[in-house]
């Protein structure tokens, strides 16, 4: 029981904290329908980021911020690349992608010293000083806190994505997804909409990977790899599995969706599967959501709006 | 208003397929025109409002709208002040947003698209209002996602959408091809009303030799990069609907078609 409870909490902190990514990839491939790969580059610029400058005595909380405006800066670059010199989405990514590999490792040799990994034990992070250190670290015996700064963060940034996508900019983001020529003849260049949503989506990336560094408290190259499979399979998962319950907002059904595809793992590795296999089991369930959503027609718009003509 | 001077338009250029459809085309457009443009496939009518629009670019030639020259003017910044409705009901509108939030995001055509809300309350009524002279209902379903609309309600809503905030010229694209005889006959009734209640310059394509005779004051038939035919109102009411389609088959034989 007590193990079963365990391998609970740290599900659920682990598709919470990843869940931040899965709302930046939902921005990107499902309202703006751009498939981004630079979220595996910009995630562990986030992550590495915030480590260098918390092994410097940055307050952790000013880290997020930072971490989500270099990732928006990141997400500027591959909307230019897309718009202004008319690179195919996935080109622009891998572009991306290949750039942070190079500057994630400047960062990591010019900020330790010369050593391939940030390490910050024992500074101070967002769950173990102010707000964090609020929070009891454990409750009836089970180390709940990392959970529980998760899920505020989470809730935070859901609520102001939803606020977001409500306002003017918002529901131009979510047109420019849906029908390109809409906002044309609304007067609005729509490349600029689609650099914007890019940014918030690498934004996310990066905030997602200061949140998993810090609860680590190690940064390095290797977080970023697999992390768009995963995200997509988040969004995917969530938006399929979901998507029959009407009241539900599309952003709570991806955080869902990184919590339940975190849980498929999870019972995969209590079941006995040797860690190595990871990555292809993320990629065996990313294949079957593709394959089920599919069926659900969640990506069928495509067909039906954005390439009618 | 608008005048398209000495325009010449080649597609695939330095190809086998290299074809001139344009060569020295003028054409021009008054304020309060109401001009129906006809035509067969490949004449050039679409190309035309392409052109107007800035959706193409002209390989020489220039486009002149209310004497200011707007050639190099990129599309999204033309269709501040050109209004226009497309042959696909799907184009004009937002299939994802219902159609309150469609009508919202075009009411603030000309202002910023900042963080603040997108609806106001104050001009749901007004959007309702603009919606009952379609008589279809729609100001009773505004909520309602508009890819479940009909292809001729969604249509009826993207020539709202279109004219609803201060446009100087209103580009109709074959708006009523893809509707049954039903639909477009009543979207052709309701277009003609806004059209003359907001006096707005207007220049439609049509495949519909019976509206290009019935709506607007001139008609112009193109062929092959020319206007063959190019009649004002009251040479239109003496020209019926038979000597029009006579032209027409005439030419039509020519090419082929």
């Amino acid at each position: 029981m007590n193990v079963i409870l365990n391998i609970l909490i740290v599900t659920l902190e682990e598709g919470l904290m990843y869940a931040l990514m899965a709302l930046g990839v939902y921005i990107t491939y499902s309202i703006l329908d751009f498939p981004d790969l630079s979220v595996d580059g910009t995630f562990p610029l986030g992550a590495i980021l915030s480590g260098i400058l918390i092994m410097k005595g940055v307050n952790p909380w000013l880290c997020l911020l930072i971490a989500f405006a270099v990732g928006m800066l990141a997400g500027t670059v591959t909307g230019l690349l897309h718009v202004k010199l008319k690179i195919r989405p996935l080109l622009c990514g891998i572009l991306i992608y290949t750039c942070c590999l190079s500057i994630n490792l400047v960062m990591l040799l010019k900020g330790t010293g010369g050593k391939a990994i940030a390490t910050f034990f024992n500074k101070d992070t967002i769950f173990n000083s102010s707000l964090g250190a609020l929070i009891p670290e454990s409750i009836g015996g089970y180390y709940l806190r990392t959970t529980i700064v998760s899920l505020i963060l989470v809730i935070v940034c859901k609520i102001l994505l939803d606020l977001y996508l409500k306002t003017k900019s918002g529901l131009l983001l979510r047109a420019t997804g849906d029908n390109e020529k809409f906002v044309t003849m609304l007067g609005q260049d729509n490349g600029v909409s689609k650099i914007l949503g890019l940014a918030i989506g690498n934004g996310f990336a990066a905030l997602a990977g200061s949140v998993v560094a810090q609860s680590k408290g190690s940064a390095d190259q290797q977080m970023g790899v697999g992390m768009v499979v995963l995200a997509l399979a988040s969004v995917i998962i969530g938006l399929s599995v979901f998507k029959k319950v009407s009241f539900m907002k599309a952003t709570t059904m991806v955080i869902l969706g990184s919590i339940l595809y975190k849980g498929c793992l999870s019972i995969a590795l209590a079941l006995g599967l040797p860690t190595e296999y990871l990555k292809l089991l993320m990629a065996l369930i990313f294949t079957a959501a593709l394959v089920f959503s599919n069926g659900l027609g969640i990506k069928g718009r495509r067909t039906s709006d954005a390439s009618a003509k | 208003m608008l005048q398209l001077n000495n325009i010449v338009k080649i597609f695939n250029k330095g190809t086998v397929d290299e074809n001139v459809l344009f060569n020295d085309f003028s054409f021009n457009v008054n304020k309060g025109d109401f001009i129906s443009v006809i035509g067969s496939n490949g004449s050039g009518k679409t190309t035309l409002l392409n052109l107007a629009c800035g959706t193409m670019q002209p390989d020489s030639g220039s486009v002149i709208f209310e004497g200011k020259d707007i050639t190099k003017v990129s599309e999204y910044k033309r269709a501040k002040f050109i209004g226009r409705v497309l042959q696909d009901p799907r184009m004009g509108t937002c299939g994802s947003l219902s159609i309150l939030e469609n009508m919202a995001l075009s009411d603030n055509k000309n202002k910023a698209y900042d963080l603040s809300p997108v609806i106001n309350k104050k001009r749901v009524d007004h959007y309702k209002t603009l919606l009952e002279q379609c008589g279809m209902g729609l100001e009773n379903r505004m909520g309602v996602k508009v890819g479940s609309l009909s292809g001729g309600q969604r249509q009826a809503l993207a020539l709202i959408i279109a004219t609803m905030t201060d446009i100087k010229m209103l580009i109709l694209d074959e708006h009523t091809a893809a509707l049954d005889p039903k639909s477009s006959e009543t979207l052709m009734q309701i277009t003609d009303k806004i059209v003359k209640e907001k006096q707005l310059t207007t220049l439609m394509v049509t495949h519909n030799l019976r509206f290009a005779v019935e709506y607007g004051n001139r008609m112009v038939m193109m062929h092959s990069g020319n206007a063959v035919m190019n009649l004002s109102e009251e040479e239109k009411k003496q020209t019926g609907i038979d000597d029009i389609l006579d032209k027409f088959n005439e030419i039509s034989i020519e090419v082929g078609n």
